[in-house]
């Protein structure tokens, strides 16, 4: 397994794709510092870039990537290797550096300014977390469709479900109920989706929940409190783990 | 030669102590050591000085014309359950005093210093420590209040007083307080003509400056910040607001300024920094805003329906996360020649102003003011998508809040 995932690493790492994107988010971060926003603006910027770019990238590279991968994959599956391992080192080997590409994509740029929040730590969390997330739905995406179209465009339509339409769903519901207290059927439909979440949490960090008003209170000491937090690693990891296992148990039994 | 010139002299030194007030002074081995013999002592028009030392005498009354003067160091202290100084006559004047330890009281008004049925008085100078209302004017005509510091640690809204509180007065001046830890910093009441300038409240559990059923007053260049819940002016006419900053008033029902029932009044030249509301305008009619800037608040101007008449010219906008809301589309309002920061237009003709129209409404802010949970999607892909569709197309945002002429640079530095 440990081969596959270096073998992996040292490929998505010498991708243009890969560098391209690290390169993008560094000097994006870096250009915001450049036209004279402070640490807080520059923030708020990044986390708009997080939550969209971050999925999509994670989803359309990853099956991009994963589909190329195939005829290694057919290679490896003819070597004395159990099939799960050579997954997770599929899988590992696609997460870790573009995760790697993003952390130090955003983190360089404060560390040469010795700049750090608690919003950061929530933008590099949460945007980690989506990655691992985007790489797994991938991951099932690739394994579930041979059709390399079919499994990109489940792939574009994921991202479209989770980033955008999912918001213009919560806006329909909270127009149409607005008589009704929404507070808490928000936060459960929030805390569902991984990138409301993130974004939410983001919200939270960035001194706006005086701005929310009575929801924001609400929001704000619920994500305090254990269950907050314990319900927000739960949905996070139930949307990494879900389609890893679903990909692996197709994975083990595939034909290829 | 010499000897006429010493005689001349000596002569009008005489003459002088002769005319001046008499002064009376208290302290140790002084003429007097407690400061109520003195004030019984002293003539109308005396001067009463009260050297170093802490005294402990109960509620002090002034009933006739003096002035009452510390130096550094004169500390009237209350102990806690009484009033210090009771003044109810006219010309008084009390200097350089400090005034301390008033406790809450919640059965009665209890001031350090109360003034009532009187003209003229000035109090200038003076601290107040751990006061539960510090300076009290009641029916009271051309008081000046200038230069005291009021500073007060009570725990909360309900146990803390007043700062300096007016109630049924004219013509009083309030200037170069500053004033914290109080209930209201500021708090006039049935009051005319009164002028507060160059005052900084900060830190209080409510208002940093709270008016009502006040006409004809003016506020200038002060600073309110940090105030649990901003400046409140409401019930009144013809108050003019003019180069004062409000800033950091931050909290879920926190205003940088409230106006609320206020006809005729000028707002120019104010600064709004970084407060949850800038400006909130509730039941207004003909407010005046000029000049103003609005800088890094949550919502920078919240104009409900039931204000008429309001005029915004030459305001800016930069960095506020909604610029205008109102909850209804007929709301109207006169908006010109303001700088907004989020402007995308062009000005072909180079007279320094946007040739299309700037709507400061975004249909996510309107939707927000109507339904506040909905501000969770702040920031969301999808609704940044749906204002950029109204912008291009405006279908439920008021109409009458357009901008005809957006200037194109900063108008307020």
């Amino acid at each position: 397994m440990l081969h596959v995932f270096r073998y992996h690493v040292r490929d998505v790492l010498r991708s243009r794709w890969t560098l391209g994107y690290g390169g993008l988010l560094l000097a994006l971060t870096e250009a915001l510092f450049r036209m004279g926003s402070g640490a807080e603006q520059v923030l708020l910027s990044l986390s708009n870039v997080a939550l969209v770019l971050v999925p999509l990238v994670s989803l359309v590279f990853g099956t991009v990537y994963l589909y190329s991968a195939r005829e290694f994959v057919e290679l490896m599956l003819s070597q004395p290797l159990p099939r799960r391992a050579l997954f997770a080192g599929l899988y590992a080997g696609l997460a870790v550096p573009l995760a790697a590409a993003f952390a130090l994509g955003v983190l360089l740029p404060f560390a040469v300014r010795a700049e750090t929040s608690k919003a950061l730590f929530v933008l590099v969390g949460s945007g980690l977390a989506l990655t691992l997330i985007g790489c797994a739905i991938a991951a099932y995406l690739t394994v579930r469709f041979d059709d390399r179209l079919r499994g990109l465009g489940a792939a574009l339509s994921v991202w479209l479900v989770a980033a955008v339409l999912y918001d213009g769903l919560l806006l329909l519901l909270g127009t149409a109920f607005s008589n009704y207290p929404l507070e808490a059927p928000l936060l459960a439909l929030t805390v569902l989706n991984p990138v409301d979440l993130a974004r939410t949490l983001l919200i939270l960090n960035f001194d706006a929940a005086a701005l929310l008003g009575y929801t924001g209170i609400v929001f704000e000491r619920f994500f305090k409190t254990g269950l907050g937090v314990s319900l927000s690693l739960l949905s996070l990891g139930f949307w990494t783990v879900l389609p890893l296992w679903r990909a692996a148990r197709r994975f083990e039994t595939k034909d290829f | 030669m010499t000897r006429v010139a010493c005689l001349w002299i000596a002569g009008i030194l005489l003459a002088g102590v002769a005319t001046a007030q008499p002064r009376l002074v208290v302290g140790k081995g002084e003429a007097f050591h407690r400061i109520h013999d003195a004030l019984v002592a002293a003539p109308a028009g005396g001067t009463v000085v009260v050297r170093a030392g802490t005294y402990r005498e109960g509620t002090l009354h002034i009933t006739k014309p003096v002035t009452l003067v510390g130096e550094e160091g004169a500390v009237l202290d209350g102990g806690g359950d009484h009033e210090l100084l009771d003044i109810r006559a006219d010309d008084v004047t009390v200097r350089g005093l400090t005034l301390r330890n008033v406790r809450t009281s919640y059965s009665q008004d209890r001031a350090a210093l109360r003034v009532t049925d009187a003209r003229r008085c000035v109090i200038e100078r003076n601290r107040f420590d751990q006061t539960f209302f510090a300076i009290y004017l009641a029916r009271v005509d051309e008081c000046a209040v200038e230069g005291n510091r009021l500073h007060s640690t009570f725990e909360r809204e309900t146990a803390s007083g007043n700062g300096i509180h007016l109630w049924n007065t004219r013509r009083v001046r309030v200037r170069n307080n500053d004033i914290e830890g109080h209930r209201d910093g500021i708090y006039l009441e049935f009051t005319r003509l009164a002028e507060v300038e160059d005052n900084v409240s900060h830190n209080n559990f409510r208002y940093g400056l709270h008016f009502m059923f006040s006409d004809s007053c003016a506020y200038r260049r002060n600073t309110f910040r940090a105030n649990d819940a901003g400046v409140a002016v409401m019930y009144s006419n013809r108050v003019e607001m003019v180069q004062n900053r409000f800033e950091d008033n931050w909290g879920a029902a926190a205003y940088g300024l409230l106006l609320k029932e206020l006809r005729d009044s000028r707002l120019h030249g104010n600064r709004f920094v970084h407060n949850t509301t800038g400006l909130y305008v509730e039941g207004s009619a003909r407010l005046d805003a000029q000049d103003n800037l609005f800088e890094n608040n949550g919502w920078a101007l919240r104009l409900l329906a039931n204000t008429e008449n309001a005029t915004f010219r030459r305001n800016d906008f930069r960095a506020n996360t909604f610029d205008v809301t109102t909850d209804t589309r007929r709301a109207s309002a006169t908006f010109e020649g303001n700088h907004w920061d989020r402007y995308r237009g062009f000005d072909l003709n180079r007279d320094g102003f946007g040739d299309a129209p700037f709507r400061p409404v975004r249909l996510f802010a309107f939707l927000v003011e109507r339904n506040e949970p909905l501000l969770l999607l702040q920031r969301s892909f999808f609704v940044d998508l749906l204002d950029a569709a109204e912008r291009l197309l405006p279908a439920l945002t008021p109409d009458a809040f357009v901008d005809a002429s957006p200037a194109l640079r900063p108008v307020v530095l």
